[in-house]
């Protein structure tokens, strides 16, 4: 049963590079809207959930179209730096990325939204400046809720499919996560490897999920 | 006592059973027929008014699995014998009413937009045909009949480490229409449907001939319609349509 861990890894690492960008993308974003008023505040917090409710799919030939060899990104990132993403396994982080991007982003906006500003305005007072505010104050008492949407869009992306397949495609060793391995198990008739991959893959997710409960007890599913 | 459950139950039951009468017949066929099918159903439908036709496409492989894990299909259409040969060990099918439709050719293509064509099969491995589509040999009959093909070449460890699997025939033509891969692997009819966008530049003699086996299921719902379905495959009015899309003759 060596045709799993193969797999295994590969789903860990993409969807560890998902989570990390996320830290960065949706923490920021969260934060920017938790904290900021400005027109358009909700109609963009819509936009950027809209990967939450989306069809990966949909996502999936967007980014083919955006990112492909001949889309106008694709065709830029080529002529520039050489690179292509198509067939990548960073083109599947970037797919995951996306995809699980509204958990994070979700999570940090309640999160923040729900530290006191007292204790903010408390801490200007004592004469720590801005940054400092964040990161001994804020970011603290927002911790947990984030580490939950973090968890959560771990999980998302270790379980992630449809955009993956039609960016990054399947090659074994390369591009070929767990979800995309069991399809083809299964397509192939290959029930013993199919019921194995499926056996890893719900323990990670279970595994994960638990975590993300205890971290944060009834806050877990972004609510806004 | 609120009746609402009930009644929910009941539009619930018609919702689930609506879509599927008695005359419907699946038909699950190779993703290369998508077309032809597509066209041939409809004539089939006028000689049977009372049957719908229910089309569902996909790799041989695929359906194959889909049949032996209890899918309603009632006629099964399949890209190479292996398939069918598969599904006839597995008792799935009626092998005497079993036969075979199409012929088709196996071709290389390549983006239509000014990329390099090879002149030779062994061109492919060269550095300028850096990913290469090809059917999943596994479950996708076209990868099977190109992985036969280039091993009696002699070339497929020269070629595997560069291949972009496909989990059917179609999803390798959309690969080379896009330029996402230099070649590809698919059958002259399938090139045909985007000619526009991918040029033939190889047609490569298989192994074993590509021909197309088609049979009724043998739990399907529907045995008359599918015999009769099986049947008309054969006739003139659906050989005809099947020669307009580039299959040959049986």
């Amino acid at each position: 049963m060596d045709g799993a861990w193969v797999p295994l890894a590969l789903t860990l690492k993409v969807a560890g590079w998902a989570t990390f960008l996320n830290l960065l993308l949706g923490v920021g974003t969260g934060f920017l809207l938790a904290r900021k008023r400005f027109f358009g505040r909700e109609l963009l917090d819509a936009v950027l959930t809209l990967p939450m409710v989306m069809p990966p799919t949909v996502l999936g030939y967007y980014l083919l179209v955006l990112i492909g060899r001949r889309g106008p990104l694709g065709e830029w990132l080529q002529s520039t730096f050489g690179i292509s993403l198509i067939f990548t396994w960073q083109g599947a982080v970037i797919a995951s990325t996306i995809v699980a991007f509204p958990l994070v982003f979700k999570a940090a906006r309640a999160a923040f939204e729900s530290v006191d500003p007292q204790l903010e305005q408390a801490a200007r007072v004592l004469g720590l400046g801005e940054a400092a505010v964040f990161l001994r104050v804020t970011l603290p008492l927002a911790w947990r809720g984030i580490m939950a949407g973090l968890l959560l869009a771990f999980a998302r992306a270790t379980g992630e499919f449809g955009a993956t397949l039609m960016v990054a495609g399947s090659i074994p060793g390369k591009t070929q996560t767990l979800s995309i391995a069991v399809y083809e198990a299964v397509q192939a008739g290959q029930d013993d490897l199919a019921n194995f991959l499926v056996l890893v893959t719900s323990v990670t997710c279970i595994a994960v999920l638990l975590t993300a409960g205890r971290l944060a007890p009834g806050r877990v599913a972004g609510q806004a | 006592m609120s009746r609402t459950p009930a009644r929910l139950a009941a539009a619930l039951g018609l919702l689930v059973c609506w879509p599927v009468w008695a005359a419907d017949l699946t038909v699950s066929a190779a993703a290369s027929l998508t077309n032809a099918f597509k066209e041939i159903a409809p004539l089939f439908e006028a000689q049977n008014p009372d049957t719908k036709v229910q089309l569902n496409f996909g790799a041989s492989g695929a359906l194959l699995q889909q049949i032996a894990k209890g899918a309603p299909a009632d006629v099964f259409a399949s890209a190479d014998q292996e398939s069918m040969d598969q599904a006839q060990a597995q008792s799935l099918v009626k092998p005497a009413e079993r036969r075979n439709f199409v012929s088709n050719s196996l071709v290389v293509i390549v983006p239509a937009t000014g990329a390099p064509s090879p002149k030779a099969l062994a061109d492919l491995g060269q550095p300028a045909y850096g990913r290469i589509a090809i059917g999943l040999p596994a479950s996708v009959p076209v990868g099977r009949y190109t992985k036969g093909v280039l091993e009696k070449a002699g070339l497929w460890t020269t070629i595997e480490p560069k291949m972009i699997g496909a989990q059917n025939v179609r999803q390798a033509l959309d690969y080379v229409a896009r330029g996402e891969v230099d070649a590809g692997f698919v059958y002259g009819t399938d090139a045909a449907v985007m000619a526009d966008k991918v040029k033939v530049a190889l047609t490569v003699p298989t192994e074993v001939p590509v021909l197309y086996p088609i049979a009724p299921v043998a739990s399907g719902p529907n045995a008359a319609a599918a015999r009769k379905f099986v049947a008309f495959v054969l006739t003139p009015p659906a050989q005809a349509v099947l020669a307009k899309y580039g299959f040959g003759k049986p």
